[in-house]
């Protein structure tokens, strides 16, 4: 086996648990350390279960055993990545990866600006929602020029935990962002509609654009769009474009629907499968360079 | 004398039916019939509320800016009132509306989900406006977990707990045991009703809920709306003053406005139309109703096909998108077969 990157996480909730077990299965990761700030939490004693060190000292636990992870994913609140842990993680020097809001670092996503974002130390994963679309924007947007795109996001209501519930327009605005500045289109605006119904519904995207000239091929928007899929679905094997794009009345239509791989997060909540996977993904993509800067890629 | 508050939505909820197509003109003629009428308050705006000019549903040929400024003009005596849909409108668009005259807001959520509001609704009232939580789709969900969102929505700061039928599926029993239900739980709010005459119950459901105790209740002229409409302001209006209720609203003058400036503008049958039995009886949002049967004139897949396989979906307010996926699914089926 060849050599691998440390990794640490901070917050054991569902979404620590979830990127616990896709760092453990990654090749370029190691699954060093968890991270909370409460020795009862369950989250910390299932870590502990599976042979991993943890540790309910917070931040503080990394400033006293810096050796313990290069890559640290934040999965606390905005409140404390903002206020502690980004700046604590700055002063350590290590890589950050931000599932908060908080926005600290540049936004970014794997198949469309990560490449760029190598050389920051603390990167942002936008929102469950610009994971999914911002893509897909990106995607239509280089064949053809969008003057506005609009994203409808349909989740299962269960899936959508009290954070993004109690902050809906920043999570709004956020996305929207993320398609004018990643997507690249002009204006943006994002939809959000939480279903309650049993069984849970997977994660599901629409996106709408408005092409600034008819002078396109269709086909081409598309082909670009499934290149963008398949590439998307080697990190979320459970993205799939349920409607390829389609044109009707100048208004180009893509649905996209995200089912999660169900590692501790149920399969119907794609749209935190999507941002845990997402955030590995990034993760794998620092330590590709690391690596290949050392000389240890094997 | 009991009393009942009549709050107009022919500019908001008729805004679907219209294909969001309303002029500041339209907007001026009809408030001020309403305010000499004397309805409490004007609901105003796309038919998905402030900020809700999306391709989802439709986009505005006037800004929320230019109807509301049109309105505030208008209304000498009635309150200006908007709707907000969180996740689509935000804090901003509500500032915007105040600035521009907004009084009351009504922050739209589907029935399980109003937390989703609590923000827009606590900004209401920072703003000093009167705030209503509205309760959308109540037939998904059972009267006691209705008023446990009440309980919620009190919490937040709201003046009213509202109870939409937003797919006029309900009978006159089901509305009145929602009503019963959050009287229960928040005793000390006013209850308002909204209700859609898919099943031809459009004025049978708010009279049984104001038997129960509702005090606000929703109306468009002429019945206008989406779905097969509304309740209609006029009818609501007299059958009440024959109930020896008084709305404060003169109902001659509310039948006058919507036979001068909203018949003319009525473009589609509003009895109950077998489409509509349909809409009622799969419990789908009233605002699909245009959408689907234009979706099924261009595909040649029946209406009563796709609403049924949105029933089964369980598609919630605001995911007209899925109608394209069901008829693409359907005719798909049809060619294997």
């Amino acid at each position: 086996m060849g050599k691998r990157i440390k990794v640490g996480i901070i917050g054991p909730g569902n979404i620590g648990t979830d990127l616990m077990y896709k760092v453990m299965r990654s090749p370029l990761l190691e699954m060093s350390v968890m991270i909370g700030i409460d020795p009862s939490s369950a989250g910390l004693k299932r870590a502990a279960g599976l042979g991993i060190t943890t540790s309910s000292d917070g931040i503080e636990f990394l400033v006293q055993n810096p050796d313990m992870a290069e890559i640290v994913f934040d999965a606390t609140t905005a409140r404390a990545h903002a206020q502690v842990n980004a700046p604590t993680l700055e002063r350590l020097g290590k890589i950050a990866i931000d599932l908060t809001p908080a926005a600290v670092g540049k936004i970014a996503t794997p198949m469309v600006n990560m490449k760029d974002c190598l050389n920051e130390k603390n990167v942002n994963l936008i929102t469950c929602g610009g994971q999914a679309t911002t893509p897909i924007v990106y995607a239509i947007n280089r064949v053809v020029p969008l003057e506005y795109a609009e994203v409808v996001t349909t989740v299962a209501s269960d899936s959508a935990g009290p954070g993004t519930r109690a902050n809906i327009d920043e999570y709004t605005q956020t996305t929207a962002k993320a398609l004018r500045l990643l997507g690249g289109a002009e204006r943006a605006k994002v939809m959000t509609i939480f279903n309650p119904a049993k069984p849970q519904m997977a994660m599901r995207n629409t996106i709408f654009g408005i092409p600034k000239h008819r002078d396109f091929k269709i086909e081409d928007v598309r082909a670009s769009v499934e290149e963008m899929a398949a590439q998307i679905r080697t990190y979320v094997p459970g993205y799939e474009l349920t409607v390829a794009p389609v044109i009707d009345r100048d208004v180009i239509t893509t649905t996209v629907t995200v089912e999660g791989q169900g590692d501790f997060l149920p399969k119907y909540a794609g749209n935190l499968d999507i941002e845990t996977a997402s955030a590995v993904k990034m993760a794998e993509m620092f330590a590709e360079k690391l690596l290949r800067e050392r000389g240890e890629l094997a | 004398m009991r009393t009942v508050k009549l709050i107009d939505t022919t500019l908001r909820d008729g805004s679907h039916a219209m294909n969001y197509q309303y002029t500041p003109e339209h907007v001026y003629n009809i408030c001020k019939a309403l305010d000499e009428a004397g309805v409490y308050a004007v609901d105003v705006g796309h038919g998905a509320g402030v900020g809700g000019s999306v391709l989802q549903y439709g986009l505005s040929k006037h800004s929320d800016e230019e109807l509301l400024s049109a309105a505030a003009e208008a209304l000498k005596n009635a309150k200006l009132c908007v709707l907000l849909v969180p996740g689509l409108g935000t804090m901003e668009d509500l500032k915007v509306a105040y600035k521009h005259g907004a009084r009351m807001v009504r922050v739209a959520v589907h029935c399980t989900e109003v937390d989703v509001g609590a923000q827009h609704i606590r900004l209401g009232k920072e703003l000093g406006m009167e705030v209503a939580a509205f309760h959308m789709m109540t037939h998904m969900t059972t009267p006691e977990a209705l008023a446990e969102q009440a309980e919620m929505a009190a919490s937040y700061g709201a003046d009213i707990i509202y109870i939409a039928d937003s797919s006029g599926a309900m009978l006159p029993y089901d509305i009145e045991a929602r009503v019963r239900a959050v009287q229960r739980a928040v005793p000390h709010l006013p209850i308002g009703v909204h209700c859609h005459n898919n099943l031809g119950l459009g004025i049978a459901n708010p009279l049984a809920a104001v038997d129960a105790g509702a005090e606000f209740v929703d109306g468009a002229l002429e019945g206008w709306g989406a779905g097969c409409g509304n309740t209609s302001t006029q009818n609501i209006a007299a059958v009440l003053e024959k109930a020896g209720i008084t709305t404060g609203a003169d109902w001659y003058k509310l039948a006058e406005a919507g036979q001068k400036y909203v018949r003319p503008l009525i473009n589609r049958p509003l009895e109950v139309t077998n489409e509509a039995l349909v809409l009622g009886m799969t419990g789908i949002y009233s605002s699909f109703y245009q959408r689907v049967l234009a979706a099924s004139e261009k595909s040649g897949v029946p209406a009563r096909a796709i609403f049924e396989e949105l029933g089964k979906r369980k598609v919630v307010g605001g995911q007209e998108d899925v109608i394209l996926d069901v008829v693409l699914e359907l005719q798909e089926k049809a060619k294997q077969q």
